[in-house]
């Protein structure tokens, strides 16, 4: 039944995995990203924040890349680390930063918090791999009634150990629905690394279901977009995809847990697409702009009044 | 209703018809439901003919289907999933407990979510321990999830209904024996007992009596699947030691139904509340909580609860007999009671 799916595993072939600079607003929205999540960790060490949460630095570019190739039609499944995602589907870093302090203006009145978003046609959660069989029922939804549109759903490469990740992929491709999901592969979860948890590979695992592949090292918004806009096509019209994005946990895995050595950081530094791209022109500016505004917005949002929660 | 009433499974079956042809937007998944099998039990028997579109029968993934429901329900469509066995529901429960039920509230405001869990649950059919548990306990108390068990008295088609209208999800207990006994009709039960309701609506707590006012030695409270066992209970009770008992029968079992019950049991002497959960964290123990706080001081003697054993449910006729609750257990439960013994612990 599901033969006549491709199944494509690809490399975007790019020697230093870089492509050219990013375009201004990319580049922009990456950087307040960047600047949002190092404010973060500094709330954090200053006691001013409640809680957890779990930056996505060096994974920046994913939802940046992605965001033009969705519509407003479309469903976004985020994870435990997903601000990146939202703010790239939003630009709403204010409604975001009150949702984590728990302040006036919190997307979701401060009762999600970091990992619980719900905004529009945008929802997180915060067990792993609980949101696949949701984001195919939604796709199901979405076949039925909205035809062209799809539901992408952000994992990890630590998602795989989930048995509901694969409960899901076997329904999205018995059934064609337009799922789409988006592995950001940093090679670790949590503590543990991607080999002492995954037998195989992500590749193999989606053949075995029929379901399309690629594999993307690219860094570059622009060529990551022309290498995967085509396949994403076909995910609407039912042809689901998992979309493998190589990439860097650059932070901890929440706030000060990280037990990787100097040399795997050293490494993991080198290949961020902030050090990678720094020397572009304009870049400099870019970035000290994005710091302001996150300064100013973390000044803002701290004074504000705490989220009022009524259940009514 | 005229001529003889229809099998509980049959009036469940035309529940889930009915529900489809009023719903354009309700789906209805599970393992095996399609026709011609039309589900282990049969309940779904005939819907994928008549909703092809809307009857999915799915892999065995009961996170999975579970999962798949409450994405339709948060966009906006409704679903009753059936899981073969309630047991089963375990696999789901992630789904239930951290999904679908934090959904209704989690995201700071209420988002509704129209999804009913079917679990065929219960024991006497020897299917062994990991299918014939009544898995009720487990789900009490986790905010934003209701739950019903189905029950002679109270038509599939009304609680079905109020089931999808509520906005959360719902699991919904099918007692696997109660499938093959008929509907109750026209307010009386046997010779002996008649029955009503204690409320208006269509999930209001049935009451079987012999009469429906004044006071009873005991009251018995039991969710569908014991109601039979309660009434044979009763009958003995009252022809051979000529003990007056009064049975309440509740649709919804969480929340609990407050204002009935401590009714209900203001006008007896004594209370039982009887289950088929094995011990241990019961729906009874709940219950009788919070009857003791508002009638500590009037009762006669604690809520007895009346359960299954703390063990496995064995396979063997003979064996599984002696696990779960039968109607002579409620009665010796009752006797006990009535000369002022503790529960047996």
């Amino acid at each position: 039944m599901t033969n006549d799916l491709a199944t494509t595993i690809a490399t975007v072939p790019d020697g230093t995995g870089s492509g050219s600079p990013p375009a201004d607003a990319d580049l922009a929205t990456m950087l307040l990203i960047r600047h949002f999540e190092l404010a973060l960790l500094d709330l954090f060490a200053r006691g001013e924040l409640h809680g957890t949460t779990h930056t996505c630095l060096g994974q920046e570019h994913v939802p940046v890349a992605l965001a033009p190739l969705l519509g407003e039609r479309d469903y976004v499944f985020s994870n435990h680390r997903g601000h990146g995602h939202y703010i790239a589907r939003f630009g709403d870093p204010a409604g975001l930063l009150a949702e984590i302090m728990g302040r006036e203006g919190a997307v979701c009145n401060g009762v999600g918090g970091s990992q619980h978003i719900f905004r529009d046609r945008y929802l997180s959660t915060g067990v792993q791999g609980e949101s696949l069989p949701v984001a195919a029922g939604v796709a199901l939804h979405l076949k039925r009634h909205e035809p062209g549109a799809l539901a992408l759903t952000y994992i990890g490469d630590g998602t795989w150990g989930e048995g509901a990740v694969y409960e899901a992929l076997n329904m999205a491709a018995l059934w064609r629905l337009p799922l789409l999901v988006v592995v950001e592969h940093n090679g670790i979860a949590q503590s543990t690394a991607t080999d002492a948890n995954m037998a195989g590979t992500i590749g193999a695992r989606a053949a075995a279901f029929g379901i399309a592949h690629m594999r993307v090292e690219s860094i570059s918004p622009a060529e990551i977009r022309t290498v995967a806009g085509p396949l994403v096509d076909k995910v609407r019209h039912g042809a689901p995809l998992v979309l493998e994005f190589v990439t860097n946990r650059l932070g901890p895995h929440s706030k000060g847990d990280d037990t990787r050595t100097d040399a795997e950081l050293r490494r993991v530094r080198a290949a961020d697409w902030h050090a990678v791209y720094r020397e572009a022109p304009g870049f400099a500016e870019a970035d000290s702009l994005a710091a302001a505004q996150v300064a100013q917005l973390v000044d803002e949002v701290s004074a504000r009044q705490p989220a009022v929660w009524s259940t009514a | 209703m005229n001529g003889r009433p229809v099998r509980v499974v049959e009036n469940l079956n035309h529940a889930l018809h009915e529900s489809m042809l009023a719903d354009s937007r309700l789906y209805v998944l599970g393992e095996d439901i399609a026709d011609p099998y039309g589900g282990a039990f049969k309940a779904t028997r005939g819907l994928s003919q008549a909703n092809p579109d809307r009857v999915i029968t799915t892999p065995i993934s009961e996170n999975g289907i579970v999962g798949v429901a409450a994405g339709l329900a948060m966009a906006g469509d409704a679903a009753i999933v059936e899981i073969m066995f309630g047991d089963f529901a375990g696999l789901a429960f992630d789904q239930l407990l951290n999904f679908a039920s934090k959904s209704v509230s989690m995201y700071g405001r209420p988002h509704p979510m129209r999804l009913v869990v079917r679990c065929p649950s219960g024991g006497s059919r020897g299917y062994g321990p990991t299918h014939s548990q009544t898995l009720l306990k487990h789900f009490i108390g986790i905010p934003g999830l209701s739950l019903f068990e189905m029950s002679p008295f109270h038509d599939n088609r009304a609680v079905l209904a109020h089931m999808l209208g509520l906005g959360e999800p719902c699991v919904f207990i099918e007692d696997k024996v109660l499938y093959t006994r008929r509907m109750a009709g026209d307010g009386q039960v046997d010779d002996l007992f008649d029955y009503g309701f204690l409320g208006a609506g269509d999930t209001a707590p049935a009451h079987v009596y012999t009469e429906a006012h004044g006071d009873v030695d005991c009251l018995i409270i039991a969710p569908g699947g014991m109601a039979e066992r309660a009434l044979a209970a009763m009958r003995d009770l009252l022809l051979r030691h000529e003990i007056s008992c009064r049975l309440v029968v509740p649709s919804r079992l969480y929340p609990v139904e407050t204002d009935a019950l401590l009714d209900a049991a203001r006008h007896a002497a004594h209370v039982c509340v009887v289950e088929e959960s094995t011990a241990g964290g019961t729906w009874g123990a709940e219950v009788a909580h919070v009857l003791h706080e508002r009638l500590w001081g009037r009762l006669r003697r604690p809520v007895r609860l009346v359960h299954s054993a703390d063990s496995v449910i064995p396979t063997a006729v003979h064996l599984e007999r002696e696990i779960l609750v039968q109607a002579d257990t409620i009665v010796e439960a009752v006797l006990a009671d009535l000369r002022g013994e503790g529960s047996p612990v």
